[in-house]
């Protein structure tokens, strides 16, 4: 099962390896990962999507995440009000035949053309897990020539 | 002042005294500071020495160890010693020399990614960018290796660094804000953990290196006492709890006492403290003590419930705990039938040999206990000569078992005597070794001999890989693949190094060698022939349940 989580760190150099390694080196596996600055510049924001397969290897992650000198706080946001987004990038065919399904197609899904050159087009979209996946489903019979996400982001309250 | 006198100035504030360590280009500033420097330099004659002896020097006193290498080859040189340390959880602080800041990345002459290479095997690593970070660098530094559950600290200085003018400002006061280790009980959980232990009818105190660390014997042994409660220790917890208490049982696990094996698998409460279930203790997980709640007291909460699940956990100082539950403690156990039917194990499966023909590594070991009255450091290397060094010297106090636990390293025993030797000049060091072992590090003895550190070497040579011939004995029909070790005449070696070596082949004349060892005023080898196939016992094989032993004599 996938949790989103995150961590608090000290924006130095060698703490994104630091994470990454904690993860390689227990067998634990992450599926997404986001890292900025936050307003406090000496501070970064991760927000780490992990999956374990159960309770007591998401509570060994946050233990290990805890241990590293270099993190200052892990919030697991799985029983935890929040909201989450991910953005996506998607290129598809925007050929005459298909112009107009597509623009329709927005009236129902999350995302919007940005940019148009020939017959291609680059959707930009910002959604949660489920209207990511509605879109990119509907979008599928467009014929997706290339798609780039971000990874999560959560904040919770 | 330049980087490499702070960094001086700094290890001197932080009460260092010794720094074991090899030479080498990228520490020549700090080397030549050294030269005006009155901080005790041991010379070793191979990294990886250095680092052992000053994990063997922090084991012996408690006090952060401090090991120095040049870059590259010196600071991977390093690598095995500073594993070792974090396995064990040892305060060291390791200082590496760094090609110039502006050559990293370069592959420059001995560049090598240290604070890469060392990050899963460190507690925290730094890499100094500026010398005026050094001084606050070395604070952390030797802060974060010495509190919590300690572990080492790998500081990498690059030589411009060392060079670099600035000012000198110690720190007096370190703040992480990321780093608060918990060092008091819970109340709550004080409270929960006092009911387990009231209501309990057969507890058990299982003991782990973390007694030693936090200090906490004697309030262990008080509470041990006033609960009447057997204790089992783990091979990190030899010395936690005196080997000779009545209420002790001694190691338990793969080669634990059998009685030691029984009492926590029909155990109803285990209180564990500073201890971790490590595989080599629990064995087969699903059927380890089934019928026990388990009350854990650790300072590193990820130890908590990782293999075991745990009914109460106390996070925290196992001192500063045991002593809040010995004041909330009110009604105490009634035990009595428990400690009858421990006692009746005891009898029943005493740790026992047998003692004829060729000499035996468990007479050797007890002539040991005997001849130093129990009050000799122990080092051991690793393999059999570790276990029968952990089942039959008896040890009564903490600090005089110093031992590869978690790594299990091999060439850790003799680099480690001479850490324990200069931290305590005035004790009797011995390093019982294997003769396949003490040639992993077998040059320190020229380090001994140099600094006129006397430390006492007992090889119980079989000729063989003992502990790798025993399992393929016992797992693999007995065929003994690449374990028939040649050695060197360990006499002649050592006395070519300047030591002075005795060859023993009888029985009758193990104790007269022992205390003749004991008696000259140097360096000693013993190099003690053994019966080649006698194995380790009792023994539980990998993976299986605790109390299902092999024994070579029951």
């Amino acid at each position: 099962m996938k949790h989103t989580i995150s961590v608090l760190v000290e924006n130095k150099f060698g703490v994104l390896a630091r994470v990454a390694g904690l993860f390689s080196a227990r067998g634990y596996n992450i599926a997404s990962l986001a890292v900025s600055e936050t307003l406090e510049p000496s501070i970064s924001y991760m927000t780490i999507v992990v999956e374990a397969k159960d309770e007591a290897i998401l509570e060994q992650i946050k233990k290990q995440l805890n241990k590293l000198i270099d993190v200052i706080s892990v919030t697991d946001f799985t029983k935890k009000e929040h909201v989450d987004r991910e953005l996506i990038l998607v290129k598809v065919d925007y050929s005459p035949k298909y112009k107009a399904k597509l623009e329709k197609l927005f009236k129902k899904y999350v995302g919007k053309i940005i940019q148009k050159k020939g017959c291609t087009a680059i959707i930009e979209a910002v959604g949660d897990q489920k209207q990511i996946r509605g879109l990119l489903e509907s979008l599928s019979e467009f014929g997706i020539k290339e798609l780039v996400k971000t990874g999560r982001v959560a904040l919770g309250h | 002042m330049i980087g490499a006198q702070i960094l001086i100035e700094s290890l001197k504030r932080e009460g260092v005294e010794v720094i074991f360590g090899y030479p080498g280009g990228q520490v020549l500033p700090i080397l030549d500071k050294l030269y005006d420097a009155d901080l005790k330099f041991v010379l070793v004659r191979h990294e990886q020495g250095a680092a052992h002896a000053a994990d063997g020097y922090a084991r012996a006193t408690g006090k952060p160890g401090v090991c120095l290498a040049t870059s590259g080859p010196g600071a991977t040189n390093l690598v095995t010693g500073i594993a070792t340390a974090y396995m064990d959880s040892v305060p060291m602080v390791a200082i590496t020399g760094q090609v110039k800041s502006f050559l990293i990345g370069n592959d420059a002459f001995q560049e090598a990614d240290v604070t890469g290479i060392t990050r899963p095997i460190t507690k925290h690593n730094y890499l100094v960018k500026d010398a005026k970070d050094l001084a606050r660098t070395v604070r952390e530094a030797f802060y974060i290796a010495s509190s919590g559950r300690p572990g080492p600290v790998l500081i990498d200085i690059p030589s411009d660094i060392q060079m670099q003018e600035t000012e000198f400002i110690w720190p007096e006061t370190v703040e992480i804000r990321s780093y608060k280790p918990t060092l008091f009980g819970h109340p709550g959980q004080i409270k929960k953990a006092c009911k387990l232990i009231s209501q309990a009818k057969k507890p058990i105190l299982y003991v782990g290196g973390g007694v030693i660390t936090s200090g906490a014997h004697l309030v262990l042994r008080e509470l041990a006492e006033k609960i009447q409660a057997p204790v089992t220790w783990t091979l990190m917890g030899i010395g936690a709890f005196p080997a000779t208490h009545k209420l002790s049982l001694g190691m338990l696990g793969m080669h634990g006492t059998a009685y030691a094996n029984h009492a926590i698998m029909e155990a109803d409460l285990i209180i564990a403290v500073g201890a971790r279930f490590d595989d080599r203790v629990t064995g087969r997980i699903d059927s380890f003590a089934p019928n026990a709640k388990v009350l854990h007291i650790d300072i590193d909460p990820s130890s908590i419930s990782k293999n075991i699940r745990v009914d109460v956990p106390v996070v925290g100082d196992a001192k500063n705990i045991l002593g809040e539950i010995l004041e909330e403690l009110k009604k105490l156990p009634d035990i009595s039938e428990w400690l009858k039917t421990v006692e009746d194990w005891k009898k029943k499966h005493p740790l026992r040999y047998k003692d004829e023909g060729i000499i035996k590594p468990q007479f050797v070991i007890e002539q040991l206990y005997e001849a130093t009255k129990g009050e000799a450091i122990i080092t051991t290397e690793v393999g059999q000569n570790q276990m029968w060094a952990a089942q039959y010297y008896k040890y009564d106090y903490p600090r005089t078992f110093i031992s590869s636990g978690g790594l299990g390293t091999m060439g850790f025993g003799l680099p480690a005597a001479i850490g324990a030797k200069v931290a305590h000049p005035e004790k009797t060091v011995i390093d019982i070794a294997g003769d396949g072992s003490i040639q992993m590090n077998i040059q320190e003895l020229a380090t001994c001999v140099c600094n006129k550190i006397n430390v006492k070497v007992v090889i119980l040579n079989n000729g063989y890989l003992g502990m790798v011939r025993q399992w393929q004995e016992l797992f693999y029909k007995k065929r003994y693949s690449q374990v028939c070790i040649t050695a060197p005449d360990f006499v002649k070696l050592a006395e070519s190094y300047g030591a002075f070596g005795i060859h023993v082949t009888k029985k009758e004349d193990v104790r007269a060698a022992i205390d003749k060892a004991l008696e000259i005023d140097n360096t000693v080898l013993i190099d003690c022939r053994i019966e080649p196939e006698e194995n380790v016992f009792p023994m539980v094989p990998a993976g299986e349940a605790i109390n299902k032993m092999i024994s070579g004599l029951a």
